[in-house]
């Protein structure tokens, strides 16, 4: 079976949200959730799913394996390199994630990415561990995961 | 308030020391320290030492002597060091003592660094995702640089050439052979755009300094150094730094923008005074940020000062003449003793091959690490 690499977004879903947090006092929203607010301190944070598009602030490759406790499949032989973003939902929060592109020749600054849930690593019990990246957002029709109507 | 003079410095070399301990090297920088000084341990009334590696430095007493001196230990990732030096100097300021120590080292293994997010608050599929990687903040903060501000992967690899020829130049450090701009740019890409010839590595080192009360500095030297400012900044909301799953979008400057800002108010000098600049390198691309942010140009005007050679040691705005980072490496609980270890020197002209023309009078060292934290020291003459 799937399961999250940690309830940081909503899964099993259609269509996958990001889980953080906002402030009742002040508005600043975190992601993931956390009890405490990062600019007024006070704990008025309440759950808010984050959209699920937004637009590339800053990217870089991750050209070698990271260290332990790096779960991803990939670890020994043939590693490949992943792409990592700051992704800005909206005008609500820029959140860091891994890209599903990892050529920098198909990454521009600015380009509209929208969340996918993919598969990450098996587990010891065999279970498939799914994990959250952001996709550039297909100019065409063809896009396989394109399940948001928006 | 007292003001605060550098009397000695002292380094171990950086690089790779086999079996040797940190503690083995950080006694032999303050040796190297009390020597230049001219004062015995006996007479050093407060110390502090900083280190990621070992648990405490304190022990280092048990290798110079066993005095009972009130000896504090602090960390402060990239910033340890720096951290050192304004404990230290703040014990004489407030009057605390008159003679003071400041120590860094550190020896860490091969690689990247790396720890458990949870001890840095951190969660931890945050590192299970691969995110938990330094460098990569590195690339992604340089990267959107260049893009707005035009800077190009050539001044970039002509940061980190610069830097291994200082290193040549200089007997301590770690790297000591020439690399090429084309080199540098053909060396493995790590995070786009920075290669693996742009980073500095973890590596093993110390360094320590002498402190005193300014009024008594002619006791001992004829060319004291003096602390103009010691300042330390973490990040803002706002601020997109190391280490972290998420950034507000109204964006505030990086803790050195700040920690630089308040160092010069404090010194009661501008960046246009500064003879002599060590500057964070972790990366080429850090280097060239972080000449911004320290005041010293504006957003990328750092594409011309680097094709012109301004930041050579015969240049303007010498910066890294002992090699920064990427020729010395980082051992993180040292590297800012480093920096400032290279500016007494230069202040002093006692930097041999490397010495900057001109009597350099004003010295200026930043060091930034994680998750957001910033130091600035200024010296002069």
């Amino acid at each position: 079976m799937q399961k999250p690499l940690a309830e940081v977004f909503t899964w099993p879903h259609d269509t996958p949200q990001l889980i953080g947090s906002r402030c009742g006092d002040c508005a600043a929203t975190t992601f993931p959730a956390q009890s405490r607010c990062p600019r007024c301190g006070r704990s008025s944070m309440t759950e808010l799913l984050l959209p699920r598009r937004g637009r590339l602030v800053a990217w870089t490759t991750q050209g070698f394996v990271p260290k332990l406790p790096y779960a991803g499949s990939d670890k020994a032989d043939g590693f490949t390199p992943f792409g990592v973003g700051l992704v800005q939902l909206d005008d609500v929060i820029r959140v860091e994630s891994r890209l599903t592109e990892n050529d920098p020749a198909k990454l521009d600054f600015d380009m509209e990415m929208e969340l996918s849930i993919v598969p990450f690593y098996v587990d010891d019990a065999g279970d498939e561990v799914m994990t959250f990246a952001f996709a550039p957002v297909s100019d065409s029709t063809d896009s396989t995961d394109s399940t948001d109507g928006r | 308030m007292n003001d605060v003079a550098i009397i000695g410095a002292g380094l171990h070399p950086f690089g790779r020391f086999g079996a040797k301990s940190a503690f083995a090297m950080g006694a032999e920088a303050i040796d190297l320290a009390l020597a230049d000084a001219g004062v015995g341990w006996q007479d050093v009334q407060f110390a502090c030492g900083g280190s990621w590696e070992v648990a405490q430095t304190d022990p280092l007493t048990g290798l110079l002597g066993l005095t009972g001196i009130p000896f504090i230990n602090v960390f402060n990732a990239c910033a340890t060091a720096a951290s050192a030096i304004q404990q230290a100097a703040n014990a004489i300021r407030t009057g605390q003592c008159e003679i003071a120590v400041a120590v860094g080292l550190d020896k860490h293994p091969r690689g990247a660094f790396v720890e458990d997010p949870m001890l840095v608050n951190m969660p931890s599929w945050y590192a299970e995702n691969g995110q938990y990687v330094t460098t990569k903040f590195f690339g992604m903060k340089i990267n959107r640089y260049m893009h707005d501000h035009g800077i190009t992967s050539r001044t970039l690899a002509r940061v980190a050439a610069k830097n291994f020829r200082n290193g040549v130049l200089n007997p301590n450090a770690f790297r000591r052979k020439p690399i090429s701009e084309d080199e540098i740019l053909a060396s493995p890409v790590l995070n786009h755009p920075l290669t693996q010839y742009m980073f500095c590595a973890p590596d093993e080192g110390a360094a320590a300094v002498v402190l005193c009360r300014a009024e008594i500095a002619h006791r001992y030297t004829d060319a004291p150094v003096f602390v103009r400012a010691s300042v330390i900044r973490t990040r803002r909301y706002g601020a997109y730094e190391v280490n972290t799953t998420w950034a507000a979008v109204e964006e505030d400057a990086a803790p050195t923008v700040y920690a630089s800002r308040a160092a010069y108010e404090a010194a009661g000098i501008g960046p246009e005074d500064v003879d002599v600049v060590q500057l964070q390198d972790t990366d080429a691309g850090a280097e060239v940020i972080h000449l911004a942010e320290n005041g010293f140009c504006v957003d990328g005007e750092q594409e011309k000062l680097l094709a012109e050679g301004a930041t050579e040691i015969g240049g303007r705005l010498p910066v890294n003449t002992d090699g920064g980072l990427i020729a010395n490496g980082e051992p993180i609980g040292a590297s800012g003793l480093r920096q400032v270890h290279e500016l007494f020197r230069q202040l002093r002209g006692q930097a041999g091959e490397r010495q900057v023309p001109g009597s350099p009078r004003v010295g200026y060292a930043q060091v930034y690490g994680a998750p957001g934290t910033a130091a600035v020291t200024i010296l002069s003459l």
